[in-house]
């Protein structure tokens, strides 16, 4: 049995957010973190791991530094790790991604007793497709929004979120799970972790690697092969000035109420 | 023939999938018709609303006409009482494949945002999640950039084209995206609960709605998952997205958070609204998840939307900045709630709050 | 010379401040006011082989090195200098000694349950008439006819006792002649287990800083160990004892840094946000230029720390520098929170903000392990002035 596990690098956007002038994210100006409901589904896995001491392997698709965080999973525990990256693999869109990750995670192996895991959305698109996407490519059932995972042998039994309580799934291996940060509070990484995380294996995944999977095809990935792209992009106007009260006493009050009356806004 | 998504000509009119839970179909498919409608109009096409369900009653399948809907497929089938990913996929994408609707709009509900991607992987198109707008129309897409953005609309040039011009934020609302599928059909959106208007009932229109029943192929061996249980949450959860009037309560009721919710509730309950929290005030545990307002929480269109001892950092800002008035109270007279803000009062919101609740119960009482 | 981090270093770095950050400092408060020792803090850090940063994978250890023990006692005083202390105290003061001098008996028995965390560790050197100046010892240890230990005495200000499960106690063991033919004591470093019989903790201090770390008494009575107790060799205690405190004084240096490095994080926020005169504090030039000082200072003070640390892991010798990095560190951490404390202004002095508490805290950096004073006898000696 192993455990593979699906992840993104994203930018940091909980601090200070920069933007260029063309009104685009300034992605190499910005800190990066692992997704966090990404490290939610690490975090599953590797509770996986720890009852059954199966096998965990990380896989990120994205530019070479991205090799930092793959490193920082495996000084939590993960085993291995792939690095999907191509210059042909640029530009995806969700589709196009998910074809290339199914493509990626083929190559790693889908066994009987295995568990995909991928966080459901990611804080920079926030789509939440890419994880059904992949299941989709791999003919593998789904259960999103898991906020309560529990294994018995080839069982998987998730309590999967709704807007108003939850469902209980159950589901057979193989099959793709997408979790919410919520599920869990992921570990930190230990000192014995990272004198041993550059030790571990590693794979670069490029083009060439993936390139006959019936998967991949110029059609399907990059630029090219994605449905959907940009037709304009832009930055919300900043609001009007509001108008600042003055004073803070009853006269204050009074005041805005009639305004808000003369306005009819209440 | 083989189905094929790049054949665009092929497809025509506009769907909304018509989401039901235990039987009754979800507001927000109504916000979503209502929203289609325009958009076939605009093409001058059909707008179909789809229902997957067990024995869904007439009365709710014609109801979707008062809200827009030409004609209404639907499909009764045990296996659709509840909903799978596997059931829902298969039969929506038969239909899709049958049918061809060049647009295809979905419920950005957790069971929207799980439906919505399998289908357009099957299909072969693109899905684009989470909008809050949406137009076929270039001029009124231009209207439409013209208030909401920074762009320079008449010194631009845009692509004329009829293809559906989907808008969501990015980035938690620090950049918005308009996306288009220009090379697949159906373009597919899933479009956020709470964003569009839903339009008048109109029964005329409900009594003309064409019904349409489907037959489905569809047996056990298609679904892959056991359905165990379906648990609603004990505690009533607070409906802020449909509110017309948010009170909310930030960091700065931290010294008493007792009493400055209460007195948020007390604001609330003379306006007629609900109480909302930033996220400080959710994570320190003051108040449950469900309150809270923000790109990690809920968005709010409020009418009114009450900022008390909120700092106004950019993701609470994204959920509650296109309420239509905002009144911000905050000790700190240039924290960026003030901003965004279009009355503020610079003030301790243990003596103001309760003040202005005062203040509109006084109003009230001199109008009734 | 390179003055980079390795990439694993950086890793722990991040791993260390994170850990700070959210499982340390929100305790850090509530630590010094109940003068509560963080068990589960302690438990946690075990976990992540916090506890035997640098000691070899073959003795429990994480098989990082001395500069990465440095960055976690840095981190974890930057929010709270008791959980700085704990961790420099097991690790530099017990461990050390252990790793260093131990038979490969001892080594396999102790190291790998210590670096765990099953086991705590503490050092007992100073008694009520003996700090720093070994020849002052009055605990004994004496042969039985089973060729056991005994010990009798006893041990006062001792870092982690109330929770420690492991001790390496100091005792004079005979008397020697020195070289020019007078009497000294000869002194031998010993294992001893809280549970050894005859073995006790005494009088828990009150103190005014690092409130929760367990300082306390120890008393040996008829306390009998195995003779296979011994560490090192027989009289060769003071030896051991001072180049215990040789690494120990790496490790407070780095408490003593952290210090003045979280000091001063604290007060570029606290500056940032406080308005006076219709103007951030941050925007008076007196707090940029005290701010501009300081920081120039403790970057100054965590260069000597760091050098330090590679010498120890390079086996150089390093008492010298063990010796300025403490000094410098100490009294950089006691001025540079002392003048937080005043930027802060009243609100400095509340118990509402962490500032009064890292001044408090930092004091103790320029008293134990060899106080300031001791630190220049050091370095003057090494000089050959004398």
């Amino acid at each position: 049995m192993k455990c593979i596990v699906c992840v993104k690098q994203v930018p940091d956007t909980s601090g200070v957010v920069a933007v260029k002038e063309d009104g685009t994210m300034d992605r190499a100006a910005m800190a990066t973190i692992t997704n966090h409901d990404d490290l939610a589904a690490v975090e599953a896995a590797l509770r996986i791991k720890d009852a059954t001491g199966c096998k965990v392997v990380v896989v990120s698709m994205g530019p070479p530094p991205a090799e930092g965080m793959l490193r920082e999973l495996l000084a939590m525990g993960a085993d291995e790790a792939v690095l999907v990256s191509a210059r042909e693999f640029g530009g995806s869109d969700t589709y196009a991604t998910s074809q290339i990750l199914a493509a990626a995670v083929k190559k790693i192996g889908v066994e009987d007793d295995d568990i995909i895991f991928c966080g459901r959305q990611a804080i920079d698109g926030d789509t939440a497709q890419v994880g059904p996407q992949i299941a989709e490519k791999l003919h593998l059932p789904q259960v999103s929004y898991a906020a309560e995972i529990k294994v018995e042998g080839k069982t998987v039994t998730v309590k999967r979120l709704l807007e108003d309580g939850y469902m209980t799934i159950k589901v057979q291996t193989p099959c793709l799970i997408t979790c919410v940060k919520e599920l869990n509070t992921a570990r930190y990484m230990s000192v014995g972790g990272i004198m041993e995380c550059y030790q571990k294996p590693l794979e670069i995944y490029n083009y060439e690697t993936l390139k006959d999977d019936p998967l991949i095809d110029v059609d399907t990935i990059g630029l090219k092969g994605s449905p959907t792209n940009v037709y304009k992009s832009f930055s919300p106007p900043v609001k009007g000035a509001g108008m600042m009260m003055e004073g803070a006493d009853k006269a204050t009050v009074e005041k805005l109420v009639s305004i808000l009356n003369d306005k009819h806004i209440i | 023939m083989a189905f094929n998504s790049s054949d665009t000509a092929a497809f025509k009119g506009v769907w909304v999938f018509c989401e039901q839970r235990e039987g009754v179909i979800m507001s927000t498919s109504y916000q979503l018709l209502s929203e289609g409608r325009k958009l076939a109009n605009d093409l001058g096409v059909e707008l179909c609303g789809v229902v997957l369900g067990k024995d869904i009653k007439e009365d709710y399948l014609k109801a979707l006409g008062g809200y827009g809907a030409d004609k209404v497929y639907y499909c009764n089938h045990e296996l659709l009482d509840v909903y799978t990913t596997d059931a829902y996929t298969k039969v929506i994408c038969d239909l899709v494949e049958d049918k061809k609707p060049e647009i295809f709009l979905i419920g950005a509900t957790n069971i929207g945002r799980d439906l919505g991607p399998r289908c357009a992987a099957r299909l072969h198109t693109g899905l684009t999640a989470d909008c809050t707008h949406l137009d076929v129309d270039v001029e009124k897409y231009k209207a439409f950039l013209k208030t909401t953005s920074t762009i320079d609309v008449d010194n631009t040039k845009f692509e004329d084209t009829k293809n559906l011009k989907m808008t969501r934020p990015a980035f938690g609302g620090h950049l918005m995206a308009t996306i288009v599928c220009p090379d697949y059909r159906p373009q597919m959106s899933t479009v956020r609960p709470g964003v569009m208007q839903t339009a008048p009932y109109n029964e005329e229109t409900a009594a003309k709605t064409v019904l349409e029943r489907v037959d489905v192929k569809l047996d056990a061996s298609d679904i892959h998952v056991d359905l165990v249980e379906i648990k609603k949450s004990a505690k009533k959860l607070v409906d802020l997205v449909g509110a017309d009037v948010v009170v909310s309560v930030g960091r700065g009721i931290s010294s008493d958070p007792k009493r400055g919710i209460e007195i948020a509730e007390e604001l609330a309950n003379v306006l007629g609204g609900v109480v909302g929290a930033s996220r400080a005030v959710v994570d320190a545990g003051l108040i449950a998840a469900d309150h809270q307002v923000g790109q990690t929480g809920k968005t709010v269109h409020a009418k009114i939307y009450v900022a008390l001892g909120i700092s106004g950092a950019i993701q609470h800002l994204a959920g509650m900045q296109d309420s239509e008035c905002i009144i911000a109270v905050n000790k700190n007279g240039s924290a960026p709630i003030f901003d965004v803000a279009t009355y503020g009062i610079t003030g301790d919101l243990f003596k103001v709050g309760p003040m202005l609740t005062e203040a509109i119960a006084k109003y009230k009482a001199s109008k009734a | 010379m390179d003055f980079h981090l390795t990439r694993e270093q950086e890793m722990l770095r991040k791993l260390f401040r994170d850990f700070a950050q959210n499982e340390v400092k929100p305790l850090a408060a509530m630590v010094d006011e109940e003068e509560m020792f963080p068990e589960t803090t302690v438990k946690k850090m075990a976990e992540l082989g916090m506890l035997g940063i640098y000691f070899p994978k073959e003795y429990g250890g994480a098989g990082a090195d001395v500069l990465s023990y440095v960055m976690a006692v840095e981190e974890l005083s930057k929010v709270c200098a008791t959980t700085g202390v704990i961790v420099s105290a097991h690790t530099s003061l017990c461990c050390a000694p252990i790793y260093e001098n131990g038979t490969e008996e001892q080594k396999a028995k102790y190291l790998p349950k210590l670096c765990r965390g099953e086991w705590l560790g503490a050092f007992g050197l100073t008694e009520p008439g003996a700090g720093t100046d070994a020849q002052g010892q009055q605990t004994v240890a004496v042969k039985n006819e089973n060729g056991d230990w005994v010990l009798n005495g006893s041990k006062i200000f001792i870092t982690n006792a109330g929770f420690a499960d492991v001790f390496i106690i100091i005792a004079v063991t005979g008397t020697v002649l020195d070289k020019r033919g007078r009497k000294s004591k000869e002194i031998s470093a010993f294992i001893v287990e809280r549970t050894d019989p005859g073995f006790s903790v005494g009088k828990h201090e009150k103190k005014m800083g690092i409130r929760g770390s367990s300082t306390c008494e120890l008393i040996m009575e008829d306390c009998v160990i195995p003779k296979d107790r011994l560490l090192g060799k027989q009289g060769k205690g003071f030896a051991i004892a001072m180049k215990t405190l040789d690494g120990g004084r790496i490790g407070i240096a780095s408490q003593a840094l952290g210090l003045a490095e979280g000091a001063i994080e604290e007060t570029i926020k606290y500056t940032k946000e406080r308005v006076q005169f219709g103007k951030r504090i941050s925007q008076f030039q007196n707090t940029q230029f005290q701010l501009a000082d300081m920081h120039a200072k403790t970057e100054a003070a965590k260069w000597l720390v760091y050098s330090a640390a590679m010498k120890k892991q390079n086996h150089e010798p390093y008492t010298m520098d063990a010796a300025m990095a403490k000094l410098v560190a100490a009294e950089t951490a006691s001025d540079v929170t002392r003048r937080c404390v005043q930027l802060f202004g009243g609100y400095g002095y509340t118990r509402e903000y962490p500032m009064e508490r890292m001044m408090r805290d930092a004091k103790i950096t320029e008293i134990y392990e060899g106080t300031s004073e001791v630190q220049r006898m050091v370095i003057s000696a090494n000089l050959g002035v004398n």
